[in-house]
């Protein structure tokens, strides 16, 4: 019946583990520490990049993002995938972004890094996927009784495309005004002489990993949120396949890289403050549950014309930049001074929606 | 006259939440399922069949797709 051999049970655990390996060699070839890819903290970093938020340690216009998006794309316009679409609750998805950033920056991850940082040996993942894990639940108890934004609609192709075009926009403004040695800011663009942000592979091995894995995304439907969802809601493992093949994968290569290094102490990028690494997952992932999609998949929803999931995904870097400029996200200290007062009013904005917003589909 | 599903317009988990209730509640029979991704096609079908349903036919409709499944 499928066509489509990515979306087939071997499908799906090749693309998890391939991801898994380009994770581990982005961080051996420049990415920070078990972060060779997050999209939530590359999200901020390009909010960074921007100006933002003027977090000095993490601005950087990751091409990998850049990358999900358009590898996305093309995959879709080749498979003849691409739908333009919105019309769905698009401010409930914007709110839902800011908040799953804010929640994702509280742990120091999106649920990408959370695997990667579990298959790098930091046992701080274990608290942030166990709060990952809630909040979908509790994100499945609202889609049992009921919860949707209802209905999209086909639009013009043109607005399928304007997120790929803001990711284009992104990339020129890298080649325009490049890195430059020694100086915190290119032309228009800021960038990071130390920190998380000034690591990084080169601009072209990051944009390739990211078209690859934009593509074979696309192609296999690749969700670290619907895999949890559809275990809890289905008991279905196909998507949840996915999530174990990369952690396998990135642990494998890993060992061989020398990157694996047990223990909850001085791990890179995290803190031991388990509550809050936990309940910052606990919303990020109820906010990813009521949205419909991981971070990394609403990039590449939005790659073929999902315009509702752009929203998301520009909620997110909106969200980076409260995130950074109030103080709420996370550092290897512990928790920001107003983090754990976000999480609760993020929460309870996250309950709000989900009780609320029950429209009936006939 | 079959049943019909209608989740075009919708995400996942909608078309397989509203496809399995339709599932539980008539035990067997036919199902026509509306939906208007290829990921929702691939997960209404998967999701059919592990409840023992068969994929009779897929056609495309209105920039969508129409599946019918089947249970005798």
């Amino acid at each position: 019946m499928f066509k489509n051999f990515f979306a087939t049970r071997w499908g799906i655990i090749g693309v998890g583990g391939l991801i898994g390996v380009l994770a581990a060699l982005l961080q051996k070839l420049g990415n920070p520490g078990n972060m060779g890819i997050c999209v939530a903290c590359f999200e901020r970093d390009i909010a960074g990049a921007v100006g933002l938020h003027r977090a000095g340690v993490v601005q950087y216009m990751r091409p990998e993002i850049i990358g999900f998006v358009l590898g996305s794309l093309v995959a879709a316009y080749i498979f003849k995938e691409f739908r333009p679409r919105t019309g769905s609750a698009p401010i409930v998805r914007f709110v839902l972004g800011v908040f799953a950033m804010i929640g994702a920056l509280v742990f120091l991850g999106c649920p990408w890094r959370a695997l990667l940082r579990l298959a790098a040996g930091d046992g701080n993942a274990i608290f942030g996927l166990l709060g990952l894990a809630g909040g979908v639940w509790i994100g499945t108890l609202f889609l049992k009784s009921g919860y949707n934004l209802g209905r999209t609609e086909k639009t013009h192709t043109s607005v399928g495309w304007l997120l790929p075009l803001i990711m284009l926009g992104f990339l020129s403004l890298m080649l325009i005004f490049p890195q430059i040695k020694g100086e915190a800011k290119s032309g228009i663009l800021f960038y990071s002489l130390k920190g998380p942000g000034a690591m990084h592979a080169s601009l072209i091995i990051s944009l390739s990993a990211g078209l690859a894995i934009g593509f074979l995304a696309q192609r296999s439907r690749f969700c670290t949120m619907g895999a949890l969802r559809d275990l809890i809601l289905f008991k279905q493992i196909h998507l949840f396949s996915g999530i174990i093949a990369l952690v396998v994968a990135a642990f494998i290569v890993n060992i061989i890289l020398d990157q694996f290094h047990p223990g909850f102490a001085k791990q890179a990028v995290a803190h031991t403050m388990q509550i809050w690494n936990f309940g910052g997952m606990v919303l990020a992932g109820l906010a990813f549950a009521l949205a419909g999609g991981c971070p990394g998949r609403q990039l590449f929803l939005a790659g073929e014309g999902d315009g509702d999931a752009a929203v998301f995904v520009l909620g997110m870097i909106v969200g980076a930049g409260f995130a950074h400029n109030f103080g709420l996200a996370s550092s290897p200290k512990g928790v920001g001074p107003h983090g754990i007062a976000a999480v609760i009013i993020g929460l309870i904005v996250c309950l709000f929606i989900g009780f609320t917003m029950k429209k009936r589909v006939s | 006259m079959s049943i019909i599903v209608d989740a075009k317009g919708l995400s996942c988990p909608q078309p397989v939440l509203m496809t399995l209730n339709k599932i539980k509640e008539i035990q067997k029979g036919e199902i026509i399922v509306r939906v208007d991704t290829d990921t929702s096609k691939e997960n209404v079908s998967r999701a059919a069949k592990s409840q023992g349903w068969e994929i009779a036919d897929v056609q495309e409709k209105d920039g969508g797709y129409q599946l019918t499944i089947k249970k005798d």
